[in-house]
């Protein structure tokens, strides 16, 4: 925590001002002044996207989008937190639909309508390059659209600033399932490990941890293998 | 006599005595003014002014990614090659509003911020058609290992790739081209009145029948001056064409599937490349009889 009034930046959380440690991200400074996140926080470590936040700097016209829990708060930011982004939910059979462009235009018609105004990317806290994605899928080219849109968390700042009201995510995500189903297809490690639970090799393993007590639990999870990266 | 009164935004701002003076007057002369309650700008600024930024936003990106490919030494000249004729055509009009136009080059760049380089419009379009053209017919003909020997092509341009002037690969009103390339490959080019004729485009979406009509009329005439086959630089010209027959011979019994092909394909197949190379099995109408028939293709 920082030690003296120069650490402190202030920023405006929904229109409030407050001065908040400048060490701090946008989620860690907003419970700081006092707001509770009972929605629109989940992993805390940059992986679920559930914590959307639009912010602009005092004195410019742009907004721009961040996860709260991985931007650092800066002097003058003026921040708001989307904590849902409602958008539908299109269902489709992974086993009946077709690796192809046509496939995506069935589903997501709206992409057809991409202007390739570069909003999505521009809005995209993770980087990624969310336009060039979406006309992947567009040519059919879904290797490349599963590559592009691989980091993606879902957390729907691309699809809240899409003038074409397309949701980038749905055609990213759509394009991942298609090319580890039909492209890349089922790895060999996944095939095998599916072998070996129908063979019932974990079973015992799994009843055992079933029955166990919480304090066993614990210190199982505690003393868990981990792998370094 | 109450009527509806649009007034405008100037009206409630810089010229307030314009609008009560009208409202006044026309009271007076018994025409009473009415308002609606919601209104909108009349759209004078965008419906007058030429700023079609955002169309040529997607053009120049991809401008930009072949300058790009220029620079890092991909390719020796800032040039791209294409031969759908949209693609032609869409490419090279932005290229042409972006070198001649410093006002809109401003606003693309403002509105392409993001990219790592600014274009610097030095690309050159080009349609494969005129980069064969360049290298010299001979350099075709002398490559061709089966001359298409009595085959009698129809070249369908339709609009794209002649017009609008100043943007397309020919004459617009008298293109030889497709006729110059169908001659080197050791075919005969069927000259018809439908070649620059629109085949109805996207019209196809939703007025197949109208489509159909328009196809019908440019098959028809191919045939009519003596074609067996049209070829075409156009995938939706190609798709029209090819597609529409459906409707075709279901009103009209007496209608034959003609093939259309692309030009490529064409080449393709006098170059003596390898059947896969050709695709011929993806065309609607499968020229492959024709091709068997005139000793082109091996019978299987």
């Amino acid at each position: 925590m920082s030690k003296n009034n120069n650490d402190f930046v202030t920023i405006y959380v929904m229109g409030k001002k407050q001065k908040v440690p400048a060490d701090l991200t946008i989620m860690k400074a907003m419970e700081y002044a006092g707001h509770q996140f009972i929605r629109g926080s989940g992993c805390r470590g940059g992986f679920c996207g559930a914590c959307a936040t639009v912010y602009r700097m005092r004195g410019s016209y742009k907004l721009q989008g961040a996860l709260a829990c991985q931007k650092q708060v800066e002097e003058g930011m003026i921040i708001a937190q989307i904590p849902f982004s409602p958008s539908e939910k299109i269902t489709y059979k992974l086993n009946e639909i077709k690796a192809n462009a046509n496939t995506f235009l069935e589903y997501f018609p709206e992409i057809a309508r991409c202007l390739s105004c570069n909003t999505c990317t521009k809005a995209c806290p993770q980087d990624i390059m969310v336009m060039d994605y979406v006309q992947a899928a567009l040519r059919g080219d879904i290797k490349l659209a599963a590559k592009l849109s691989f980091d993606c968390l879902g957390c729907g700042l691309c699809a809240m600033r899409c003038p074409a009201e397309i949701v980038p995510y749905n055609i990213g995500q759509l394009a991942r399932r298609l090319e580890s189903k039909y492209i890349e297809g089922p790895t060999e490690q996944v095939l095998s490990r599916c072998e070996e639970i129908k063979e019932g090799k974990y079973d015992k393993e799994i009843e055992s941890l079933k029955n166990a007590d919480k304090e066993t639990l614990i210190k199982l999870y505690n003393s868990r293998e981990m792998k370094n990266e | 006599m109450r009527l509806a009164y649009y007034p405008g935004c100037t009206l409630k701002t810089t010229a307030k005595s314009f609008d009560i003076s009208t409202l006044e007057s026309s009271k007076t002369l018994g025409i009473d003014l009415i308002e609606p309650e919601r209104w909108n700008c009349c759209g004078t600024v965008h419906a007058l002014s030429k700023d079609d930024v955002m169309h040529h936003l997607a053009p120049i990106r991809n401008l930009l990614r072949i300058e790009e490919m220029k620079k890092t030494g991909i390719v020796e000249e800032s040039k791209v090659i294409t031969v759908c004729a949209m693609c032609y055509n869409t490419l090279k009009r932005a290229n042409l509003v972006f070198n001649s136009d410093s006002d809109k080059v401003k606003k693309i760049n403002e509105n392409m911020e993001n990219e790592s380089s600014v274009y610097n419009g030095s690309v050159q379009v080009e349609h494969l058609l005129e980069t064969i053209k360049h290298q010299g017919w001979d350099n075709l003909r002398n490559k061709v290992k089966i001359p298409l020997k009595d085959l009698k092509v129809a070249p369908y341009y339709g609009c794209l790739l002649l017009r609008p002037r100043g943007l397309g690969i020919d004459n617009a009103d008298k293109p030889s081209i497709m006729e110059d390339m169908i001659r080197a490959l050791g075919a005969e080019p069927i000259d018809f009145a439908y070649k620059q004729k629109c085949c109805g485009s996207y019209h196809t979406v939703f007025m197949k029948e109208r489509v159909a009509d328009l196809s019908y009329k440019i098959l028809n005439q191919a045939k009519i001056a003596g074609a067996e086959i049209i070829v075409t630089a156009c995938p939706l010209c190609e798709f029209n064409l090819s597609h529409r027959q459906t409707e075709i011979i279901k009103n009209r019994s007496e209608f034959k599937e003609f093939p259309v092909i692309y030009f490529t394909q064409l080449i393709a197949l006098a170059l003596g490349l390898k059947e896969d190379s050709m695709v011929f099995g993806e065309n609607k109408t499968d020229p492959r009889p024709l091709f068997k028939y005139k000793g082109f293709l091996k019978e299987i």
